[in-house]
């Protein structure tokens, strides 16, 4: 089980690899497509990168429900194994 | 429908290739004599008849950002590279162009072939989940059309002209139609093309196209030569920027040279054979000579298609022969730089406008014994050095599998 902070540095990690977004932006608060200017096919893409960190699968239909990197920390952590 | 009368000019240059990777390294390698081409030493090629290649000399993924290349297929980063040089060169951004009136036709042979394969590999080994979402984007043929109209800001139509390695040359045609009928004000013209993998290097070895002289990278690509034996795969991209002549006047851009007219004609004869005498090539030269309003003693240098393959280079001599005559001087590009397949025209046009500009002829590297053939035989190839000479209009020409034939006429600004 990853820590809060974990999951956080994490997806940090992620959101920079696939989107170029530097760790210290990449804050709960922020909005992936307003602020961080991540696209739908980014988010597929960093979908697929949480269920390998993770092992956390996050469904379409949810995936469509996080639209905040506070969004996807809770997501994560409310469904890792 | 107003007059096809308009005087196009060339405003910009830009070129990713296996020379260097811009225009002045590529121009400056292309007139020293060097080669672009060596010998594949990954494992997967010792099973493969044909070695070689012609890489890039810059790493593209160098000359753009991490994340931007990472959304782009190979085909796409030469294809933004070469279009921003120019773009930038030109000043067109500068010159308050409205958007909508900017086009883009960028064409290529294969397209995002890398990202096909690689992708196709992701999914027989990790499953469908696992395809990358940009996997369509990057493999479509529009992609580095797409890619450079993005670059650019362009909102006037975004074309994609896909005929093989007349792709490039395809796509300056397209421009040129463009200007005429005023359908845009500057148009960015190219062709790009990277698919330096197993699955083409095996087709085109399938179809004994390719040169199997894999102990001389240097020597294995020689146009006209009795001992071609096939071309060289190579990979870039070559970018130039189109407007008429009165529009660049007025914002004083620096012009390269013009390009006159334009000829397109079909083989009719075989999906892949050239016709043997050149025959659909001859007649886009002579269309493009009218096209231009010139006649064949005006011509000085053909920047030839010559790949290098047993029948192509003496059918298009024929084709040359019989429609310029046999003042013209020759030279065949692909002896340094390999088969660009669709950046081949644009980047072979970058070299006649070059040649133009600078009055002088790039050599025929490996030319040392010109095949029997009477046209080949007949007409003056520039071999061993450049050759200065005064030079008033050139050709490019080139030909795609499919039997396509297209013919350019540049002119001196």
């Amino acid at each position: 089980m990853a820590s809060t902070q974990e999951i956080q540095a994490g997806l940090g990690e992620i959101l920079e690899e696939v989107a170029g977004v530097a760790p210290a932006d990449a804050t709960p608060e922020k909005s992936f497509t307003d602020d961080l200017d991540v696209d739908s096919l980014s988010m597929v893409e960093i979908a697929t990168a949480v269920e390998d960190k993770f092992g956390v699968a996050i469904p379409d239909d949810q995936l469509a429900n996080i639209k905040t990197v506070g969004d996807a920390i809770s997501f994560i952590e409310s469904n890792q194994g | 429908m107003s007059a096809p009368t308009s005087d196009v000019v060339v405003t910009g240059l830009g070129a990713t290739t296996p020379l260097g990777g811009d225009v002045a390294s590529t121009w400056e390698a292309l007139l020293a004599g060097r080669s672009g081409v060596s010998r594949i030493t990954d494992d997967w090629v010792k099973e493969f008849p044909a070695q070689l290649v012609a890489r890039l000399a810059s790493d593209p993924t160098e000359q753009i950002d991490r994340v931007r290349a990472r959304r782009l297929d190979r085909s796409q980063q030469v294809a933004v590279i070469a279009a921003e040089q120019a773009w930038k060169e030109s000043g067109a951004a500068d010159a308050g162009v409205a958007p909508e009136r900017i086009a883009v036709v960028f064409g290529t042979g294969i397209g995002g072939a890398l990202t096909l394969l690689g992708q196709d590999d992701v999914l027989e080994e990790k499953g469908p989940k696992r395809v990358s979402p940009f996997t369509i984007p990057m493999l479509m043929p529009n992609g580095p059309a797409a890619a450079v109209g993005l670059a650019i800001g362009a909102k006037g139509g975004v074309h994609a002209p896909v005929s093989a390695c007349a792709s490039g040359a395809e796509a300056i045609r397209w421009g040129l139609d463009l200007l005429r009928f005023d359908r845009a004000d500057v148009v960015l013209v190219g062709g790009a093309e990277a698919c330096v993998h197993p699955l083409p290097m095996a087709g085109f070895a399938a179809m004994r196209a390719m040169s199997t002289r894999n102990d001389e990278p240097e020597r294995a690509s020689r146009p006209f030569d009795k001992g071609r034996d096939g071309f060289v795969l190579g990979e870039g991209a070559a970018a130039l920027v189109l407007e008429r002549a009165d529009s660049a006047a007025a914002r004083g851009a620096r012009v390269h040279a013009r390009l006159a007219g334009a000829g397109a004609t079909a083989d009719g004869y075989d999906l892949v054979a050239p016709h043997p005498e050149g025959e659909g090539a001859g007649r886009a030269i002579t269309a493009a000579l009218r096209d231009a309003g010139l006649s064949a003693s005006d011509i000085g240098h053909v920047n030839a298609h010559a790949t290098s393959t047993p029948v192509g280079d003496t059918a298009e001599a024929s084709a040359i022969r019989n429609s310029l005559g046999e003042h013209v001087l020759v030279s065949a590009t692909k002896s340094q730089t390999g088969h660009l397949l669709g950046a081949a025209g644009a980047l072979e046009s970058v070299f006649a406008i070059l040649a133009l500009r600078e009055q002088v002829v790039p050599a025929t590297a490996n030319l040392d014994d010109p095949d029997d053939d009477a046209a080949v035989q007949a007409l003056d190839i520039v071999r061993s050095e450049p050759r200065k000479a005064t030079l008033r209009a050139a050709v490019n020409d080139s030909f795609g599998f499919g039997g396509h034939n297209i013919a350019l006429v540049f002119t001196t600004a």
